[in-house]
C-alpha cells in the first residue's frame, strides 16, 4: 500500500467536512474492498477517515412502514434482520448469496454499494485498463471475457458490478441518502445511482466529490414472493455469471433485476410490465440491444432460462 | 542573411530539446520516487493504537498501513493466524474480533480501538486445547495445517452464528431458526479453503462440536 495519514471521525458531518479539506481522502468503514484495491496500489488515498465506528449502523423501521439502513449496519446483520427477512427477503437472500461469513460480518451496507469491479483486467496493473487508468484501453473486450458485461457496456469498458445486495435494491427501489460537507442531504433512487462507462469509465456512480451515504431507504413492504438466483461455477463463494433478483405477486406481476450482465444491477421496467407473459417475453425487452462477447454470449440465454424456471417456482 | 534575435541555431534547437525531454522525464520519476499522486503525497505516518488481545491489552505505535494480521504476526510474534492469500479470499487469516469471525488480512490495525480480539493462540493451548481443536484432532481435520487456525476460528464463530439464529444461502426457511446441518456448516464454511481437503473431516469436526453443544 502507499502511505496514508489516517484519522478517526465522530459524526458524519466531521467525515464530510474531513473529506472536503483533504484532497486524496478516502473514507474507510469495513474496508473489505477498499484494503484489497489498496495493497495492489489500485486504490491510493493519501489520507483516510475512519468512519467504521459511527452511528450509522441501525435499522429503523419508519411510522409509515418504510424501513432506514444505516450505511454502516454489516451484511450479516443487515441479512439476519427479522423485519429485512420477514419483508424483504429478496434483500437477505441477495446479502447471503454473496462472499463469506467473515466479508459479510465487516463489509457495510455502503460499501457493498461502493465496490468495485472484479474484472481481471483491472485487477491486473500490468493491463490496459480505461476505469483503472483513463485512457489506457481495455484489454477485457478482446481477451477473457466470460464473466463480462453483455448490456450497458462500451468500447472504453465491458466491466461488471459485482454485488449480490444492488442487485435486490434495485428491484426494491432503494433510496440512497446522504450528506454533503456542506451539511445538505440527498436522495438518491438506486436507478440513479450507478453510472454506466460511456467514454468515461472511471466515473462509476452520481456520488458528489466528497458525499458521504448515511444510509439506505426500503419502501415499504412489496409483498410476494422474492427470490434471488445467483448463477456460477461454483455452489459457494464465487461471483454470479448471472444473477436474477424477483418479487413476483400472485397476479404475475412484480420486479425483476438482474446482476452479473452490466456495470450497474439492470433493470427495465416496460420489460418488467411483461412478466405475465413468461421468460422470453420479459429477456427480450430486458436484455434488448445488448452486445454481448462471442465469450460471454450466453449470459442471455442463460437469463431466459433462469427467468423461466423462476416463474415456474414462483407460480407453485 | 541577416541572422534576428528570433531564430534558434540548431545547437540551440538539439540542447534546449534534450533539456526539455530530461526535465519531464525527471518530473516523471520524482512523481514515482517521492510517491506524489495527482491529489497529494503519500506520507509515511506512524498512529497509536490499544486492543486486547487475548485477553491481554496491547498498544502499538504502527505504521497506518499495518493490517490486524501482520500486527499479530509480524508485530505481537502472535504466529498461528496464517497468511494464505492476503485479500480476504482464503480465510487462512481469520480471527475473532468481539466474537466475530473476520479476514484480518482485510482489516487495518488501526481500525480496532479498543477491540477485543481472540486468535488460535486465545481459543486452547496444549495443556487445554478448546473443544473444536480436540474434535479436529480426533477426526484428522487438517493435513499440512496451514489453514487449520483460520478453520478453526471460523468453525467456533459458525457454530455461535448458527446459534444466534443467522440464516445462510442454503437455510431452507429464511424466518425460522437455521438447523445445524452438513449444507449449512459447509456453507457457512466456504470462507475457508484447504488446498489438502481436509474438508469432509473438519465438517464431521465441527458437527460433533454442535451435538455436544445442542
Amino acid at each position: 500500500m502507499k502511505a496514508f495519514t489516517y484519522q478517526r471521525v465522530h459524526s458524519a458531518a466531521e467525515a464530510a467536512a474531513s473529506s472536503y479539506k483533504t484532497p486524496g481522502a478516502k473514507f474507510i468503514a469495513g474496508g473489505t474492498n477498499l484494503l484489497d484495491l489498496m495493497k495492489l496500489q489500485i486504490e491510493v488515498p493519501v489520507h483516510l477517515i475512519d468512519i467504521g465506528k459511527l452511528s450509522l449502523n441501525k435499522i429503523e423501521q419508519l411510522a409509515d412502514g418504510r424501513l432506514r439502513v444505516g450505511a454502516l449496519v454489516s451484511n450479516t446483520d443487515l441479512a439476519a434482520h427479522q423485519i429485512v427477512r420477514r419483508d424483504y427477503a429478496l434483500l437477505s437472500k441477495a446479502l447471503l448469496a454473496g462472499a463469506s461469513g467473515q466479508l459479510r460480518n465487516k463489509a457495510t451496507t455502503a460499501g457493498n454499494l461502493l465496490q468495485r469491479t472484479r474484472c481481471p483486467y483491472f485487477y491486473d496493473t500490468n493491463q490496459a485498463c480505461n476505469k483503472r487508468n483513463p485512457g489506457s484501453g481495455c484489454a477485457a473486450i478482446k481477451g477473457f471475457s466470460r464473466n463480462l458485461a453483455v448490456i450497458g457496456a462500451s468500447d472504453s469498458c465491458i466491466a461488471t458490478h459485482p454485488s449480490d445486495m444492488a442487485v435486490a435494491m434495485m428491484a426494491l427501489d432503494a433510496v440512497i441518502e446522504t450528506v454533503n460537507p456542506d451539511g445538505r442531504t440527498r436522495n438518491i433512487p438506486i436507478s440513479e445511482f450507478y453510472l454506466l462507462p460511456g467514454d468515461t469509465p472511471h466515473l462509476e456512480t452520481t456520488l458528489k466529490k466528497n458525499e458521504l451515504i448515511t444510509s439506505v431507504l426500503l419502501p415499504q413492504a412489496p409483498g410476494g414472493k422474492h427470490i434471488y438466483y445467483k448463477v456460477r461455477d461454483r455452489a459457494s463463494y464465487a461471483f454470479a455469471l448471472i444473477s436474477v433478483g424477483l418479487i413476483l405477486q400472485k397476479e404475475g406481476t412484480g420486479h425483476i433485476a438482474l446482476g452479473g450482465v452490466a456495470a450497474s444491477p439492470w433493470r427495465n421496467r416496460s420489460a418488467e410490465k411483461l412478466l405475465p407473459s413468461g421468460a422470453k417475453a420479459v429477456t427480450e425487452k430486458l436484455l434488448a440491444g445488448a452486445k454481448p462477447t462471442k465469450e460471454n454470449e450466453f449470459k442471455i440465454t442463460l437469463v431466459e432460462r433462469t427467468l423461466a424456471a423462476l416463474l415456474e417456482e414462483g407460480r407453485s | 542573411m541577416e541572422e534576428s534575435n528570433n531564430n534558434i541555431t540548431r545547437r540551440e534547437m538539439i540542447v534546449g530539446t534534450a533539456a526539455a525531454v530530461t526535465l519531464s522525464l525527471a518530473l516523471g520519476n520524482i512523481e514515482k520516487v517521492a510517491g506524489f499522486t495527482r491529489a497529494g503525497t503519500h506520507k509515511l505516518s506512524y498512529e497509536n493504537v490499544s486492543m486486547t488481545i487475548n485477553g491481554k491489552k496491547q498498544s502499538l505505535k504502527l505504521d497506518t498501513r499495518t493490517t490486524l494480521l501482520d500486527t499479530l504476526r509480524e508485530h505481537l510474534q502472535l504466529t498461528g493466524t496464517k497468511k494464505g492469500c492476503d485479500h480476504g479470499q482464503c480465510g487462512a487469516c481469520t480471527v475473532l474480533v468481539n466474537g466475530q469471525r473476520i479476514n484480518s488480512c482485510l482489516s487495518l490495525a488501526l481500525q480496532h480501538e479498543g477491540d477485543e480480539i481472540t486468535t488460535i493462540e486465545g481459543l486452547g493451548t496444549q495443556e487445554n486445547l478448546h473443544p473444536m481443536q480436540a474434535a479436529f484432532v480426533a477426526h484428522d481435520g487438517y493435513q499440512c495445517g496451514y489453514c487449520t487456525p483460520g478453520q478453526i476460528c471460523s468453525a467456533v464463530a459458525v457454530l455461535k452464528e448458527i446459534k444466534a439464529g443467522i440464516p445462510s444461502h442454503v437455510s431452507q426457511d429464511l424466518i425460522r431458526h437455521p438447523e445445524i446441518s452438513n449444507m449449512e456448516i459447509r456453507e457457512r464454511m466456504s470462507g475457508n479453503i484447504c488446498r489438502c481437503g481436509a474438508y469432509s473431516n473438519i465438517a464431521e469436526a465441527m458437527a460433533e462440536i454442535a451435538e455436544k453443544q445442542a
